[in-house]
């Protein structure tokens, strides 16, 4: 991407930023987050359609985020993140600007966080075919049924926590599992463990996940994770209606509304 | 004793799965499930995965499983009752389709179980494990067993190790141990007298790509580098690279207790993960992510050679793999011996 | 066989079903005895990891309970709430957890006879599906001794 080794030149010539985050050519046919921080590395960043991790879980990384002002080479699902992160104050116009990647692959630059809000509002966030099908199976599965499912998808989970490393949402400096007074989660690798864990993290990433697919990607034994974050996303829009990630802060589980609507409390 | 060279054909090996079965052996064997391979107690020779250059998971989890229970405690009246792990309990495994970079991490594995410790409960697996390894005709850009001592067709840690001679399937059959003879004595007539002896020909090619002893000797003086900040800023600080190493052996012990009964629990950990040296007060000796990197290879490359005279690193590429962020070892480890101090 | 005893736990907000539960006792209105009640401040901090050790514990079924809409003693803690059970509910449905094993109810201070309805059709609903075992054998570990891969 010339536009974009361009850029990060500029911006690192004149101190705009302290560090470009993008991607490079890592091993094999794999890409990579590169930190340019001499303008000659620039020269390493790279774009094309194998670049889908999620960067922006790097901006709240504090070795990154002690190197001074950031800029990122986000991907609309980068920049949702960014934006989620942003009503979360993890982020803000001071720390981070953001060289946005249009759908088009197109460099667009913004000159703060509204406006990347203002763009990606633009567009919906779209299940992709083949999860929408999977989710349509579990849908007609008995209960007892997706049970069995999930016990023996999950059941190979080794708690790498490899998922939750690579979600932007996911920063806590001390997550839920990591506590052990009181001990909410099972620390073994169990089958109750297993199902607690992903329970909870589900639970957490409600109305905050962007579907970006980071968490499955990143699961080095392949586990299909992403369907409980995409079934929550799906109910959720169901439930309180369409939902973007917003600067105005008002996530969608801090909130309510008076007249939230359910058919199950008696 | 000698190492014994038999010829298996193609179809008896389906007939020896068979006839150990019909032993009641417990064979773990690689399966693979979304893609990704580990070892399963496997009841059909059919449900094997073949063609794999290297499992996802190691084959430690039978001597070391990502959980194990260490004793049960249990509180009444009388006081506090606790009942061990009862080793008479646990079985014979075979353990078949490990690849020469796995069998010989059970020996960097045991050093360290064997170490000041000596760990009953590992001991006592791994004495019922008959390892069938199974050298490597193909290799990928990830595999450098050649550089840390190891090759395709090493024997260390196998009891039985086969090598696929060419396309017509047959294997030779090393049989390196009395374990492996064992085996071989429940199946005679599978395991024919032969007089091939070379099998180089029939192994992956991999060139050496460093030298573990000049990485071990560079280490000495490398703990203060910036090379560990610059190669692991994309760390995320997972535990996926440890937990699929076959030598790594960090665990972690924790009680599980419902109500007045409980279990004591071994469970795998790793350096990786920001809080494994998090004290009680709260300081983290390890606070960023480069100490933790650092301490990675530290302990593989340096610490473990000169303690327990084994490297910690067989060169399987397994960490390499699985990384979510593409931290090579390999690369990673050539930089380190090419960088200047 | 002696007939199936449903365990059943039910989660209540103290300043309205807690007080309610408390009225149907002084009422003198019979009701099942399977159910033992844990008091909480507010339905809002009525984590939904508390249902799951519930049912870790062998519980057969659940109760959560508090003000109705408008009525938190605390403003707005049961809207929250409710968002987290609709959320939640969804979950326990896409993975399997048995959904008519957890009751939600308003129950207010003066609704004593209310509360007895929701705990006798609980237990008689529970009684109906028999002991949770999906759950229990999933939490039966640490019986188990090794978990490999
Ligand atoms: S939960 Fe997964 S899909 Fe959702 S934001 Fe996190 S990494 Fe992305
Ligand atoms: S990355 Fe995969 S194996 Fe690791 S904790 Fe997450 S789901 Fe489990
Ligand atoms: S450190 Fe990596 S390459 Fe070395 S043995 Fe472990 S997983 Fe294999
Ligand atoms: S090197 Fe890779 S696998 Fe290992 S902790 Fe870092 S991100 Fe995780
Ligand atoms: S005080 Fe009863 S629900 Fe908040």
């Amino acid at each position: 991407m010339v536009d974009l080794i361009k850029r990060a030149k500029e911006l690192l010539e004149s101190s705009a930023v302290k560090v470009v985050i993008g991607y490079e050519q890592g091993t094999g046919n794999k890409t990579r987050a590169l930190f340019v921080e001499k303008t000659e590395d620039a020269d390493k960043l790279i774009f094309d359609s194998r670049c889908i991790q999620n960067l922006a879980a790097y901006v709240t990384k504090k070795e990154v985020k002690e190197k001074g002002k950031m800029a990122i080479a986000a991907t609309l699902p980068v920049m949702r993140s960014i934006i989620q992160l942003a009503s979360e104050f993890q982020v803000n116009d001071n720390n981070l600007l953001v060289l946005g990647i249009t759908p088009e692959s197109n460099l667009i630059e913004f000159a703060n966080l509204v406006e990347v809000e203002t763009f990606v509002h633009q567009y919906q966030i779209e299940i992709d075919a083949r999860n929408k099908e999977m989710l349509d199976k579990l849908a007609k599965m008995t209960s007892a049924e997706r049970w069995k499912f999930w016990v023996d998808e999950l059941a190979p989970c080794f708690k790498c926590y490899a998922c939750r490393a690579a979600c932007p949402m996911c920063y806590c400096s001390r997550c839920t599992v990591d506590f052990n007074q009181p001990q909410w989660i099972p620390v073994p690798s169990t089958e109750l463990g297993n199902l607690e864990w992903h329970i909870m993290r589900a639970m957490h990433l409600t109305g905050r996940c962007i579907d970006c697919d980071a968490c499955y990607n990143a699961c080095p034994l392949s586990i299909p994770i992403n369907l409980l974050t995409k079934r929550m996303l799906v109910d959720a829009k169901e439930h309180f209606g369409n939902y973007q990630p917003s600067l105005k802060g008002d996530n969608l589980m801090s909130t309510y509304k008076p007249d939230d609507k359910e058919n199950f409390i008696q | 004793m000698n190492i014994d060279k038999r010829l298996v054909r193609k179809d008896s090996l389906e007939k020896l799965f068979d006839i150990l079965k019909r032993n009641s052996k417990t064979i773990y064997a690689p399966f693979t499930k979304n893609g990704k391979s580990t070892f399963r107690d496997t009841e059909s020779f059919g449900a094997i995965s073949t063609g794999y250059i290297q499992t996802t998971e190691s084959a430690k989890d039978i001597a070391f499983p990502r959980t194990e229970k260490l004793l049960d405690f249990s509180k009444s009246k009388e006081g506090m009752s606790v009942k061990g792990t009862d080793l008479n309990d646990i079985p014979d495994v075979i353990l078949w389709g490990v690849r020469p970079c796995d069998a010989s991490g059970i020996g960097e594995l045991s050093s360290i179980f064997n170490w000041d410790y000596k760990d009953e409960i590992y001991i006592n697996r791994l004495s019922k494990v008959t390892v069938f390894g199974f050298s490597c005709s193909k290799s990928d850009e990830y595999c450098f067993c050649t550089s840390v001592g190891g090759n395709p067709g090493n024997t260390a840690g196998s009891d039985i190790l086969f090598t696929l001679l060419g396309e017509e399937g047959d294997y030779l059959a090393e049989i390196i141990t009395e374990k492996g003879l064992a085996v071989v004595d429940l199946a005679q007539n599978l395991f024919e007298k032969t007089d091939i002896s070379g099998k180089e020909k029939f192994l992956a090619e991999l060139p050496v790509k460093f030298s573990h002893e000049d990485i071990r000797l560079k280490l000495d003086k490398f703990f203060e580098s910036k090379e560990w900040i610059e190669q692991s800023l994309r760390c995320l600080g997972c535990g996926a690279c440890a937990y699929v190493c076959p030598t790594c052996a960090c665990f972690d012990i924790q009680d599980e207790a419902h109500g007045k009964k409980g279990s004591r629990v071994r469970c795998w950990d790793s350096c990786g993960f920001s809080h494994f040296t998090v004290h009680t007060s709260g300081y983290n000796p390890r606070n960023v992510q480069s100490a933790r990197w650092r301490q990675r290879i530290m302990h593989k490359f340096s610490y473990m050679p000169e303690r327990l005279s084994v490297y910690g690193c067989t060169g399987c590429g397994r960490c390499s793999r699985a990384c979510p962020v593409d931290m090579n070892i390999l690369e990673h480890l050539i930089s380190i011996q090419e960088v200047t101090v | 066989m002696a007939e199936f005893e449903p365990k059943i736990v039910a989660f209540v907000c103290n300043w309205c079903t807690y007080a309610g539960a408390d009225l149907t006792g002084t009422s003198r209105i019979k009701y099942a005895s399977n159910v033992r009640i844990i008091r909480f401040p507010c339905t809002g901090r009525i984590d939904y990891m508390l249902l799951l050790k519930a049912f870790d514990e062998g519980a057969d079924g659940i109760i959560v309970s508090g003000c109705h809409p408008n009525d938190c003693h605390y403003t707005s803690g049961n809207f929250h709430a409710r968002r987290r059970w609709i959320m939640f509910r969804s979950l326990c449905d896409f993975t399997g957890i048995d959904t008519e094993r957890i009751k939600f109810s308003w129950v207010s201070a003066a609704e004593g006879a209310k509360w007895a309805e929701i705990v006798n059709t609980t237990v008689a609903s529970i009684r109906e599906l028999g002991p949770y075992t999906d759950y229990k054998k999933v939490a039966k570990y640490p019986e188990k001794e090794v978990i490999h891969g």
